[in-house]
């Protein structure tokens, strides 16, 4: 049952650290525009943009 | 409408950031692919002054980053329109963000309740297996204790929506769904620590976190569809947006948002327009209907130096106002205004499932009083009885009663404004669903609103300038075709307008009249004009001219009519146009009956002979001539161009070109009905199977917990339902606001 000793708080360490994840994409505006965001997954502005080289001052 | 000449007051949109920078927001109509998106964004963000622009696709909002310095608002909205998307400033209302930290606030209780719910299903799942085989007492002790450890900090935090709300009803002697809950949630820990205390078999720690899992589920859920549904109305409301005629100085009218009004300001208010603000009458008379303002019903007689009221409807004068208060009914009222009116008015089901709820609160505390000591007397240990009594408190909760006809009603208000539909009633939904019978007018209704002058090069110009003044006192479309034709035209003032007929003024004591060719004296064997166009008479004293007007069909008229006749609808056409022009508008489509020169009168005259056969009539117009027609008919809508006595008249009014929302508020109140009896049903039979069983003693408190929420959870995803576009509506069920053709 020594094993409960290392199972125990690794189990509960994934857990906090998935719960913490969440927290984190959540306070960082990740569910703001879901609709927009599988969208501009498939935009190549950004590629377009570096390959233009810096456009902005 | 030349957007060209109407000046806004962008200050009131505007935001400072501070650092330097101004941030304003816009709703953008037409963004309906990822291409969008980044062709508004790069096109922006190469503007010099620019910093920022991102475009929120979800919300369909714009938010665009000035320098303090380059702050132009104007350039950046003709930009976006230039590349045919619609723009519109916006200011998000307060409670929107407020609302917005309240979903992540759920949200992060979820997590939290989840997190929780899973730790604590492992230690359950192992003690169960454990007390089976060969789980020792102190190595479950052990796991009950870790599972309190983790369960109380969780349901500490998690279950705050519950509890707040509970205390907030508790505390002014109300009662609440959430009261069972707390109470529920609370007594299951309580006794689990005792039983964890005296090292018993079974602890209830993830029955109690479970259930609070579950109903955030339903909750954040429900919380997300009603803020989706106030996104969308606060969107229409921006394109919806009351506008005034300003007469600037050299007595031009500039048409300009009612908000940017101010003290001294010049307005011109004709016949079915709303007065936009509080002032004094400086020319013209008129009379106006004060309902919305005093609830008198009389209409009122106005004449120079009467003071009016903003909200008051201008009956059939025009007249000239001088503002001395500004216009306070901003974007903010009329969203809320909206939304009262949509989903905030009683509706038959939302009162059935109301009183249920409150009639069944108390009965549930009860009911469970009585479980506990029905089993005591019966004999039953003090534990099984109290377990019992936790499991009947959570599983007679009515979280499914009380959700199942809200949680259509604002899936289906959301659906119908993403559909360009605004409801004015609440109960329209319940009215339009039992509809058999559709009556359109025609012109602006079946046709689109700004029809042209196609003999203008035959008529005298000096005539036409003439008829151009008179008709701008008029809201008809016809009216508003030869109003548009000249542009430089100036209002007459003290114009009066006779509903159905037309306009008539003295000036230079010559009568003139524009309208009917009845109304005009003029003899209409004389002119025989094509059968294609609409006819509209002038004369000037003995002078005199015929203006042959050409309209086209709303773009997929054909295509909704021919819909509406396949869900079995029996379709009508009352015009007071020319027979000529309604044949040839009504031939060929499955029309039961087309009339044509009808005075108001004889259209509700029509609507009243359709009533009496037991018909239920949905009427569609929007003209003054239709007010008394829209009000007759059972249910009514009219287009966003309607005078605005029209649209006060009408149970929903739709905006953009097409006439597809007709269909599209048939078919989705029809579904809403459906899904609203449904819900009712599952509500009612959940209870009926559930609370015997729990009184009997055979659930335990996770089986309780489970049910109960997945009752809940069950009406709400059933009302989602409803959000699934159907057959060919998938297509374009977004984009109901298409870019108008032509730069009119």
């Amino acid at each position: 049952m020594s094993v409960l000793v290392v199972l125990v708080p690794l189990a509960l360490g994934l857990g906090l650290a998935g719960l913490f994840a969440f927290l984190w994409t959540l306070k960082n505006g990740q569910y703001d525009d879901m609709e927009g965001a599988s969208l501009r997954v498939l935009s190549d502005d950004d590629l377009a943009e570096s390959e233009r080289g810096p456009r902005r001052d | 409408m030349s957007r060209a000449a109407e000046k806004q007051d962008f200050s009131l949109f505007a935001k400072a950031a501070g650092d330097g920078r101004t941030t304003m927001d816009f709703v953008v109509e037409g963004v309906r692919c990822g291409g969008c998106i980044s062709r508004i964004e790069s096109a922006l963000k190469k503007q010099p002054g620019i910093r920022d622009a991102r475009v929120n696709f979800t919300s369909r909002r714009l938010t665009v980053v000035w320098d303090d310095r380059t702050f132009d608002p104007a350039a950046a909205i003709r930009l976006v329109e230039g590349m045919g998307y619609r723009t519109h400033p916006f200011t998000p209302r307060a409670d929107e963000r407020e609302e917005a930290a309240q979903a992540s606030f759920l949200l992060r209780c979820l997590a939290v309740a989840g997190f929780g719910a899973m730790n604590i299903m492992l230690l359950s799942v192992s003690v169960w297996s454990g007390n089976v085989t060969d789980i020792t007492p102190e190595t479950r002790d052990l796991f009950h204790w870790l599972s309190a450890l983790i369960a109380l900090p969780v349901a500490a935090y998690a279950g705050q929506p519950f509890f707040r709300s509970a205390w907030s009803v508790l505390r002014v002697g109300k009662v609440n769904m959430d009261v069972p809950i707390s109470l529920g949630i609370v007594l299951a820990l309580g006794m689990s620590l005792v039983e964890t205390a005296g090292s018993a078999e079974h602890a209830y720690f993830d029955s109690a976190v479970m259930l609070i899992f579950f109903l955030l589920c339903g909750r954040y859920l429900d919380h997300a569809m009603r803020r989706k549904t106030r996104a969308v109305a606060g969107n229409l409301a921006a394109m919806k947006a009351e506008t005034a005629h300003r007469l600037s100085d050299n007595g031009e009218l500039i048409e300009v948002p009612a908000a940017a009004l101010m003290a001294g300001d010049r307005v011109l208010v004709r016949a079915g327009d709303r007065v936009p603000a509080d002032g004094v009458v400086v020319g013209g008379s008129s009379r106006i209907d004060e309902s919305i303002v005093t609830g008198e019903t009389t209409a009122r007689e106005i004449v120079r130096n009467s003071a009016v009221y903003a909200g008051s409807l201008n009956l059939d004068g025009t007249f000239t106002l001088r503002v001395t208060a500004a216009g306070d009914n901003t974007l903010l009222d009329d969203i809320d205004r909206l939304l009262q009116k949509a989903v905030g008015s009683r509706s038959k089901y939302v009162r059935l499932a109301d009183r249920a709820a409150q009639l069944y609160a108390p009965v549930v505390h009860a009911t469970a009083a009585l479980t506990l000591a029905g089993w005591l007397l019966a004999g039953a240990s003090v534990h099984a009885a109290v377990l019992t009594a936790i499991c009947v408190l959570i599983i007679t909760c009515p979280c499914a009663l009380a959700l199942a006809v809200p949680a259509v009603q604002v899936v289906t208000a959301g659906k119908l404004f993403r559909s360009g539909i605004f409801l004015n009633s609440g109960d329209a939904i319940e009215r339009l669903a039992e509809v058999d019978t559709v009556v359109f007018d025609k012109t602006g209704t079946l046709t689109l609103p700004d029809p042209q002058i196609v003999n203008a090069n035959t008529i005298d110009p000096a005539l036409l300038q003439q008829a151009a003044a008179l008709a701008l006192s008029s809201r008809h479309p016809l009216a508003a075709a030869i109003a548009r034709h000249v542009a430089t035209a100036q209002p007459i003032l003290g114009a009066v307008e006779e509903a159905g007929k037309g306009v008539r003024a003295t000036v230079d004591g010559i009568e003139l009249r524009l309208g009917s060719l009845a109304f005009c004296g003029i003899d209409d064997t004389a002119n025989p004009p094509e059968s294609a166009a609409s006819v509209i008479g002038f004369r000037a004293g003995d002078r005199f001219a015929v203006m042959l007007i050409h309209q086209a069909l709303r773009p997929e008229a054909h295509a909704v009519v021919r819909s509406l006749s396949r869900l079995g609808l029996q379709l009508h056409v009352l015009s007071g146009d020319r027979a000529a022009a309604v044949a040839e508008v009504a031939e060929g489509l499955p029309f039961s009956s087309w009339q044509g020169g009808l005075k108001p009168g004889d259209k509700v005259a029509f609507l009243d002979r359709l009533k009496s056969e037991g018909r239920r009539v949905l009427m569609v117009g929007d003209g003054i001539n239709d007010a008394p027609a829209l009000a007759a008919a059972l249910v009514s809508m009219s287009p966003i161009s309607a005078a605005q006595l029209s649209q006060a008249q009408a149970d929903a009014v739709f905006v953009g070109d097409r006439l597809t929302p007709v269909l599209e508020a048939l078919t989705t109140s029809r579904e809403a009905r459906r899904l609203m009896t449904q819900n009712l049903w599952l509500a009612a039979l959940y209870n009926m199977v559930a609370v015997p069983i729990a009184i009997a003693g055979l659930v335990t408190p996770l089986i309780a917990a489970l049910a109960m929420s997945g009752s809940s959870i069950v009406v709400t995803l059933n009302a989602l339902r409803l959000r699934r576009p159907s057959g060919r509506q998938r297509a374009d069920a977004d984009m109901p606001l298409q870019p108008r053709t032509s730069p009119a």
